[in-house]
């Protein structure tokens, strides 16, 4: 198999998550909670050439579909990915992620006399601003390293 | 002003503090108008934390209401030390008040006691965050002053857990004022302070010493430097004595200053200063109470 095979390779079903930012890769996986543990079939290209981007990653997932909420989230650390959802073969559903204007439960705030980590019912949330994400609670600003602060 | 709750001074808008200034001065001259207004409401107060002074204020506004205040007492004593969550403290005590007054040390606290009930959450002072009743008489104080509008404020103290100061600075972003905070290097207004001040296009700037900027204020807020930010007390004694007032420093000043502190002070204003025109804190602080009557008036209306 040639390495232009290998990266092209098809899955049956899953989803394809391409253009993703050089480098970014793993990070895609741990924000999806992708660790290799669960026996799920996960490919990786990384530093793909591109046209759109020079250099790329790809993030191919097997029976999986990722959800609307997941793809806003991929959308902090993968702002130019496309999402392809794939069934028996075929693309089904191709699309391009967008930045949401609020993500809730997804991250933990770095703050650690936000409310939102005193053991209180709350989930959290964070607005999107074009340069990071800034607590709904307590103002606290993330700017680099967003899946530092991934709920576990 | 359309608003359920008092959470955050950022959430006010110019014509809502208007709003809360002009009926807490029209209670200040008039105060027999206020006596029945609110006669049959009670206020909640949940202080998770001590605070006398504000308290106090905000059970007398209620009171000269004619309204009465349950209080929770202090946390030692109630169900909070058994665990129970604020999540569900705010909505027991909702059942027992028309608005509940809250301070609590984590930051957000308020806004998220907000989420979980239908009666209007006031902000007492929520960790290091917010502080906006204090705010919002700091403003009525600066307003029978110096105006809101084309005046030079200096801030200094503490800018970076002061939470009276970060309220203060997103209110003012709404009046044409300069702001000067002066501070030492390791008590800077926190990021995130800055950048919402950078965002709304205020007009700021950040000083380490006083002397460049006195001669050009209208007002001078002082706030408290607290030993506990750091490592050992010289520094402390060093730091605190370099951004403390006295008569030698209100030479440099405007015979107009205004000396203004959200109390308690320790040592950062003399009391030599007490008994000149420019101590304007006792004041400040006796100013609470209209203001605050003018929240709980605008915040427990049914109309
Ligand atoms: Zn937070």
């Amino acid at each position: 198999m040639s390495d232009r095979e290998l990266r092209v390779s098809k899955i049956q079903s899953g989803t394809v998550i391409d253009h993703v930012s050089a480098g970014e890769a793993l990070h895609v996986l741990s924000l999806l909670g992708i660790d290799g543990t669960k026996g799920t079939t996960v490919s990786l290209g990384m530093n793909v050439p591109s046209e759109r981007l020079g250099r790329k990653d790809v993030v191919k997932v097997e029976s999986r579909e990722l959800s609307d909420d997941e793809a806003e989230v991929l959308s902090l650390i993968a702002p130019e990915a496309t999402i392809n959802i794939i069934r028996d073969y075929d693309v089904v559903d191709k699309r391009r992620v967008e930045p949401p204007e609020e993500v809730s439960g997804v991250l933990v705030c770095p703050n650690r006399d936000c409310i939102t980590n005193a053991g209180e019912p709350v989930e959290t949330a964070f607005a999107v601003l074009d340069d990071g994400l800034r607590c709904e609670y307590c103002g606290e600003i993330v700017r680099e390293d967003i899946t530092d602060h991934l709920q576990d | 002003m359309r608003h359920d709750h008092l959470l955050t001074a950022k959430q006010l808008s110019r014509a809502d503090i208007e709003t809360v200034l002009d009926r807490a001065a029209a209670f200040d001259g008039d105060p027999g108008s206020a006596r029945e207004r609110h006669a049959d409401k009670l206020l909640a107060l949940c202080f998770f934390e001590p605070s006398t002074r504000t308290k106090m204020s905000f059970e007398t506004a209620m009171k000269r209401l004619g309204g009465d205040v349950v209080d929770m007492g202090p946390v030692e004593s109630s169900s909070v030390k058994k665990g129970e969550s604020l999540a569900d403290t705010a909505r027991v005590v909702e059942g027992y008040g028309d608005g509940i007054v809250l301070r609590h040390p984590k930051q957000g606290s308020a806004k998220m006691a907000s989420e979980y009930v239908d009666v209007p959450v006031l902000n007492a002072g929520d960790g290091a965050g917010h502080h906006p009743s204090q705010t919002l008489l700091d403003l009525y104080t600066i307003r029978e002053h110096a105006g809101l509008d084309d005046i030079s404020i200096g801030i200094m103290g503490d800018l970076k857990y002061g939470r009276t100061v970060h309220s203060l600075a997103h209110a003012l972003t709404n009046f044409d004022a300069r702001q000067h905070f002066v501070s030492p290097e390791s008590l800077r207004l926190p990021r995130s302070v800055r950048y919402d001040l950078h965002e709304s296009g205020a007009q700021v700037r950040e000083h380490e010493d006083l002397d460049a900027v006195l001669p050009n204020l209208d007002v001078l807020y002082v706030t408290r430097i607290q030993r506990e930010r750091f490592p050992d007390e010289e520094e402390y004694e060093a730091v605190a004595g370099e951004y403390s007032i006295d008569m030698d420093t209100l030479e440099a000043a405007r015979d107009d200053l205004a000396v203004m502190h959200p109390l308690p002070r320790v040592d950062e204003i003399s009391p030599a200063v007490d008994d000149t025109d420019a101590a304007t804190y006792f004041e400040q602080a006796h100013n609470g109470v209209p203001v605050r009557m003018a929240l709980l008036d605008l915040l427990l209306n049914d109309e």
